[in-house]
């Protein structure tokens, strides 16, 4: 007889049902099953009481390096450190070296994943090498794994490209992802153009490197009639353009990040690597504005953009040092900041932390519904712990949020049937 | 309260920009830098203030002038001086910056001085050498001993600084001198105007204290100081201006120009000159041109620098 997890006594919030109720839930052979009278025989119980118990995180967005540059991150190292964060499934970047622009490289990940300690969603290139020209080809990389398309890292340039991505990818129900930048005004800049900038001496990435770039795609999905996914919004004008797309019925659905809703560009202070990346920290009046995107439905989804890098990229001159930050192990406690000051409430969290990203990327979970992957995070929302440097568990050391106090923590992390995280006291 | 009068001490151990300065330090080193002048006047151009202390000249980009000027600076403290020319090219070799400082750390330095194309990097190097760090430019942060002994210059001819209108003309957004300037002057409580092609301003340029104007001669109204900045070559990635032609004819700092001025008005740059492009030669060389005094307060005000940088070395670490 297989071995039933039963979950006791904890609170069970479900957006896909619209649930938010004390009680239990039955898992049983990788599926969420329905409770009975009696405990059968093989049982594994943990008594809940005081936590929450929602379907598994899901991060649409994350770099795990591999292949390519592995002493930055693996796909092994990257899902660990998900599985700590509460993420029982990612989809990872295809910059890689090689750059997944076909399926073997596809396939390559997901045999690495076999075995992980999340799910690993794979997403191709728009194009091929992501070199802007030329499409990948999507119905491969479909076929082998992949649930979506982006050249992330760098931008379409080629805005005919961008519309025959759309395209295309729409006949293969591909998602396309825009990394969106418009990379003639950006490239020169290592952080948000505005008061700081001119302050430290840095060359500034203004806001319009995004929302114009943001239009474009937008543009792009209401000529094409496809859907597209806006990856890592910044600005409050790229969100106000959003928010008008989608009320006049443009297929979007975009995707913001905790250090966007968190921190604003003050946080590169003394020229901080660590607060280096692309799109840049905005200020306070563009994180106000993601904050109020987050509560009124302009996004979809919270992403980290986790970005592993090591010392040898990070450890320099500010202008020479690589873009990027991780997040895995950050996000849930940052989100749930976002719940304690009132944004949101605690179902439209899992909506933006699993729900929704499941639904754009048509991938499993989101749900607690019986019959469902057990895909589970159970969260104490008020397990507090310092974000150490030691206890990091991605290969990636560089956050902005070291040594912060944090509050909120995913203490057992449930995939498929298999326990990946346990913190239980 | 109040009778007990704050003695005043120098805090600094590292010298990264005038932004980290009150009133108080900068006054402290400008009087500290007259009387290191004095030195300089002597027959024997030399005292033992620094004997036995090392100091590394640690430059990344080519500048003969700020080097040798902290260069004699150093000798006439009867310091060490070493120099080192590194190229930004050894980071494409594998060895990063923190790898070379750290080498350097084996010669046990006292103080680092150092120019570098980056902006941060001598806030960087802090975190990573002993050292006493001393900013000579850092891409297009700041510039702070330029900034200094360009108060100290001012200071001379008009004996304060306070009130004072300043008027500098240019390139302001990649300008490290500039941005000094702004700070400095401004702290001590001169008005700073700004003007040049919207292409040469950094964004919100009024939140470093300064004003800015809509024309050249609207900065020079009145000005008691105009400064002109040096005009970078073109650049390919990035159309600032037209052409220097064009920029000299709408920009430049002419006589008719200065007739906006105050009679007395100082006349500066920071050098070194294109002469005809940001500054008439007659404007350069003629009545209020104080461009070779800077020179001269420069070598002071580094001294000043150098001396008390290890003044406090009561604050050091290992
Ligand atoms: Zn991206």
């Amino acid at each position: 007889m297989t071995i039933v997890t039963i979950l006791q006594n904890g609170r069970l919030i479900d957006p896909a049902g619209g649930v938010d109720v004390a009680g239990d839930l039955w898992l049983q052979d990788g599926v969420i099953v329905p409770a009975r009278e009696h405990l059968p025989e093989n049982n594994l119980v943990f008594d809940l009481q005081g936590k929450w118990i929602v379907p598994g995180l899901i991060d649409m967005h994350v770099h795990l390096r591999d292949p390519g540059e592995e002493y930055k991150e693996t796909v092994a190292t990257g899902t660990r450190a998900a599985a700590a964060g509460g993420f029982t499934a990612v989809a990872c970047m295809p910059n890689t070296h090689p750059v997944n622009d076909n399926a073997a490289v596809t396939r390559f990940i997901l045999e690495k994943a076999r075995g992980a300690s999340a799910r690993v969603y794979p997403v191709g290139a728009i194009s091929k090498g992501s070199s802007g020209e030329g499409l990948a080809e999507y119905g491969e990389l479909k076929e082998a794994g992949a649930v979506a398309v982006t050249d992330d890292g760098l931008p379409v340039f080629d805005s005919q490209l961008m519309r025959r991505a759309m395209e295309y990818a729409g006949s293969h129900e591909l998602l396309v992802i825009s990394h969106s930048e418009e990379i003639a005004l950006s490239r020169s800049g290592s952080m948000n153009e505005g008061v700081v900038s001119t302050r430290l001496g840095l060359r500034g990435i203004p806001v319009a490197a995004e929302s114009i770039m943001v239009y474009r795609e937008l543009a792009l999905a209401e000529l094409t009639g496809q859907r597209v996914h806006i990856a890592h919004v910044s600005t409050a004008a790229a969100t106000d353009l959003i928010r008008q797309a989608k009320a006049r019925g443009v297929q979007v659905t975009a995707e913001t990040t905790p250090h966007y809703f968190t921190l604003t560009e003050e946080a590169v202070a003394e020229y901080d690597t660590n607060a280096k990346m692309n799109p840049p920290l905005r200020t306070e009046a563009d994180r106000q504005a993601i904050r109020e995107g987050l509560r009124d439905g302009t996004f979809d989804a919270i992403a980290t953009d986790h970005a592993p890098h090591s010392v040898l990229e990070k450890e320099l001159e500010f202008d020479q040092a690589a873009n990027g930050i991780i997040g895995l192990e950050t996000s849930l406690p940052l989100s749930l900041n976002l719940v304690r000051d009132g944004v949101i409430d605690v179902m439209r969290l899992v909506e933006l932390m699993s729900t929704a990203p499941a639904r754009i990327l048509k991938v499993q979970g989101g749900t607690l519904a019986v019959g469902s992957v057990a895909d589970i995070t159970v969260i104490d929302p008020d397990r507090e712990f310092t974000f150490t440097r030691e206890s990091i568990l991605s290969k990636g050391k560089n956050s902005p949020f070291l040594d912060w106090k944090l509050r909120g923590k995913a203490v057992l992390t449930i995939m498929g049937g298999r326990i990946t995280h346990n913190e239980m006291e | 309260m109040g009778n007990v009068k704050e003695i005043y001490r120098f805090r600094h151990k590292h010298i990264l920009g005038i932004e980290q300065f009150s009133v108080a330090d900068i006054f402290y080193i400008l009087d500290t830098a007259a009387s290191f002048k004095e030195i300089s006047s002597r027959p024997i151009k030399k005292v033992p203030t620094l004997r036995g202390k090392t100091i590394i000249n640690f430059f990344f980009e080519p500048s003969t002038r700020t080097r040798l000027s902290f260069e004699i600076a150093a000798k006439r403290m009867s310091a060490d001086t070493f120099n080192i020319a590194a190229s930004t090219s050894s980071a494409q070799k594998g060895e990063t910056l923190i790898d070379t400082a750290c080498n350097l750390e084996a010669m046990n330095p006292d103080i680092i001085i150092i120019r570098h194309s980056s902006s941060g990097v001598p806030s960087l190097l802090t975190r990573h050498v002993r050292a006493s760090i001393i900013n000579a430019g850092d891409g297009a942060h700041e510039h702070p001993s330029q900034g200094l002994l360009d108060l100290m210059t001012v200071r001379e001819h008009k004996g304060k600084i306070e009130g004072l209108k300043v008027a500098i003309v240019g390139d302001i957004a990649h300008s490290r001198v500039a941005h000094s300037n702004i700070v400095g002057f401004t702290k001590l409580g001169a008005e700073v105007r700004v003007a040049g092609p919207a292409t040469f301003m950094p964004p919100y340029i009024e939140s470093l204290g300064a004003r800015l104007c809509g024309s050249v001669e609207e900065a020079v109204q009145d000005a008691d100081v105009v400064m002109a900045l040096r005009i970078q070559k073109e650049r390919q990635d990035d159309p600032l201006i037209p052409s220097l032609r064009e920029y000299s004819q709408f920009y430049g700092i002419n006589r008719s120009l200065l007739r906006h001025a105050r009679p007395d008005v100082l006349i500066m740059h920071p050098g070194p000159i294109n002469r005809g492009v940001e500054m008439s030669p007659d404007v350069a060389d003629g009545a209020g041109s104080v461009i070779l005094e800077q020179v001269t307060n420069g070598v002071a005000v580094r001294m000043a620098l150098l001396y008390l940088v290890m003044g406090s070395e009561g604050s050091r670490v290992g």
